[in-house]
């Protein structure tokens, strides 16, 4: 087990990268407490999968240092890393029985055969694969290898991390709920420092004790779920975690009060008279649909009710604007205008959120 | 599922059943007819049953021919296979150097067998090949047409060279077929090199060589043209292979009718050795995706 430091990280995967757009990876500092399970957030193609297999050694940065606790490993090759990943395809060796295929890195290791069969039964059981252990890996469904392929990941106990590329993309939906349990259960059980990445906020938020989200090749915001939920630092966090994402609104911010199409609303907080592309942010959860004179004139666009609450779909000058009303809120008829609850605007300036003062 | 029954479908399938007959079926019947007949010449036949194939059958030439025959296909199936397997894995998988390799390693299959037998014939020689003159001036005793072991390993060698490459490549679209996240995985699992080979190209490539393999065996079992030119089936008859034997038999001494049932039993053998390892590799591809 080990902390992971990244130091003045960045990869491309061309050979002489000139400007920032040619990196996958941009700049990137930072520490993978010892123990903790992440879970590494973004779109298709952003770069989790580069960041990735450059920590597990399969890719050799650009520029920058990986230390493993205080040793230097960027050069150091994948082997002498210790580090099991599981990948978004099954990889089994097909010629090998189950039972083979989980203790295939342990004998690797030079195991002794006691505690690879006491290993293997193990982990056998917590992928619900005891019975088939003695069957070949070949003709198995895609789910089962992938099965194997996290018992795998899961068998050796001294490793330094834990890493996932969005390993529950094959599988069924409540297998996946249930790997996902167990994988949490190995966590608590064995303290591994675990990287999940997924471009599944639920997955993310449900497995990790803190997100790294990505964007575009940049780490936008590290954060427990609840800080992610409440103070998006980025407009991308805002719009990817949260469904609905989170309204953003140009808007022209003055001390403690942000107009938008000549209507005052109130910040709580004084944010001064920040320049360039204003906006402010607020998720349909600190959104209130009123009649009156209070607000944003909207129009109502269409009301969907998903179970434990309603979404409002509202249109705001052509853009939209997602109000969330609990189940048992009725929806009034009458109401064109929308509020906002100040304590959870957060405003943003060129995409990134600034702080504001007490006001 | 479903089938329907329809008679004039069959009607389908005569242009194919028309271009096999006369692609195959009847020329391979004029010898099903001579194998049955005897004659004493002026083109008068008389039914003879089946004693060339009992003649053939125990015939100690016919033995002799086969083990001489089966020795080759032996031995250069067991160095051309690992071989094959060994370029194809030390191949660059992409770029210049990739293409560069493939077309060198295509050149020996492009060159039709007289000529290759030709080239070696020639190079071997003592008095001006480069092969034979070199080993002559190194003080190695070395002549192919006096000295059947010279005569075996030039034999060998000369199907090594030109074979080889075809083992390769089909070796090598095997392993480029492999996915990277094999590799991955199994640097993550700490797996040596060996293991790798064992348990991942391996069993990739095992389709691939089933038909290297065959492809090799039935071209190497029929082998004629170059033998002939180099050594002409010598020294005496120590590499007289099952088509120069035949050879001999049908055009040198003229038996039709014992050459018939050799042609015959050797089809048979070449079918037979065939079938068996085709039904034996795929009922175990069966086995092992089964339960």
């Amino acid at each position: 087990m080990a902390k992971i430091t990244l130091d003045n990280l960045a990869h491309s995967y061309l050979p002489e990268p000139t400007g920032e757009e040619d990196y996958a990876l941009k700049q990137l500092d930072h520490v993978w407490a010892d123990g903790e399970a992440y879970a590494l957030l973004g779109a298709s193609g952003c770069g989790k999968s580069t960041l990735l297999n450059i920590i597990s050694g399969l890719l050799t940065p650009s520029r920058g240092r990986i230390l493993f606790n205080d040793r230097d490993v960027t050069e150091a090759p994948t082997a002498e890393r210790n580090i099991a990943q599981v990948f978004q395809f099954p990889v089994v060796y097909d010629t090998m029985s189950v039972r083979d295929n989980l203790a295939f890195p342990l004998r690797n290791r030079g195991a002794n055969a006691t505690y690879i069969r006491e290993r293997v039964q193990k982990i056998g059981a917590m992928i619900g694969m005891e019975h088939e252990l003695d069957r070949k890996a070949r003709g198995l469904t895609a789910d089962a290898k992938q099965k194997i392929s996290l018992g795998r990941g899961m068998v050796r106990e001294d490793v330094n991390a834990l890493l996932f590329d969005e390993p529950l993309t094959v599988i069924d939906p409540h297998m996946k709920w249930e790997l996902r349990t167990q994988l949490k259960a190995l966590h608590h059980e064995f303290g591994h420092t675990m990287i999940y990445v997924t471009h599944d906020q639920t997955e993310a938020l449900t497995f990790a004790d803190k997100v790294v989200v990505m964007h575009d090749g940049r780490v936008v915001q590290i954060g427990t779920p609840q800080e992610l939920f409440e103070r998006p630092g980025h407009t991308f966090v805002g719009y990817f975690i949260g469904s609905p994402g989170m309204n953003l609104l140009d808007a022209t911010v003055k001390g403690d009060t942000a107009l938008i199409d000549n209507t005052e609303i109130p910040l709580g907080r004084d944010y001064g008279r920040p320049a360039g592309h204003v906006q402010i942010g607020v998720r349909p959860e600190f959104t209130r649909l009123a009649a009156g004179n209070d607000g944003l004139k909207v129009k109502v666009r269409r009301v969907e009710d998903v179970g434990r609450h309603k979404v409002v779909r509202t249109d705001f000058f052509g853009s939209e604007i997602n109000v969330i009303a609990g189940e048992s809120e009725g929806v009034d008829t009458a109401a064109d205008r929308v509020t906002f609850d100040p304590a959870g605007i957060n405003v943003y300036v060129d995409d990134w959120r600034i702080e504001g003062t007490a006001a | 599922m479903e089938k329907t029954v329809n008679q004039k479908a069959w009607l389908l399938v005569l242009p194919v059943l028309v271009l096999v007959a006369f692609s195959a079926i009847v020329p391979l019947m004029t010898v099903v007819n001579y194998s049955v007949q005897d004659s004493f010449g002026q083109n008068q036949f008389f039914w003879s049953g089946l004693v060339w194939f009992e003649d053939i059958l125990t015939s100690e030439r016919m033995h002799d021919a086969l083990g001489r025959q089966a020795l080759f296909t032996g031995i250069i199936l067991a160095i051309q296979v690992p071989l094959g397997i060994f370029v194809a894995l030390n191949m660059p998988k992409q770029g210049f150097w990739a293409t560069f390799c493939l077309v060198t390693m295509s050149l020996p299959l492009l060159i039709p067998w007289n000529v290759v037998g030709t080239i070696w014939q020639i190079f071997g020689r003592v008095d001006i090949g480069l092969l034979g003159y070199t080993l002559d001036q190194l003080g190695i005793d070395y002549n192919y047409t006096q000295d059947a072991l010279d005569a075996w390993v030039t034999l060998i060698v000369m199907d090594v060279w030109h074979w080889t490459s075809l083992v390769a490549l089909l070796a090598y679209a095997g392993l480029k077929s492999i996915p990277d996240a094999y590799y991955q995985a199994a640097k993550i699992d700490q797996a040596s090199r060996w293991k790798v080979f064992r348990y991942i190209e391996l069993p990739k490539m095992r389709g691939v060589l089933t038909i290297a393999i065959l492809l090799r065996f039935m071209d190497s079992f029929k082998i004629y043209t170059e033998p002939f030119v180099v050594t002409g089936g010598g020294p005496g008859n120590a590499t007289t292979f099952l088509s120069i034997d035949l050879v001999k038999m049908a055009l040198g001494q003229f038996d039709l009718g014992p050459a018939a049932a050799f042609s015959i039993v050797y089809f048979l053998v070449i079918l037979a050795i065939s079938w068996v390892f085709y039904t034996v590799m795929t009922n175990l591809d069966k086995e092992e995706a089964g339960k």
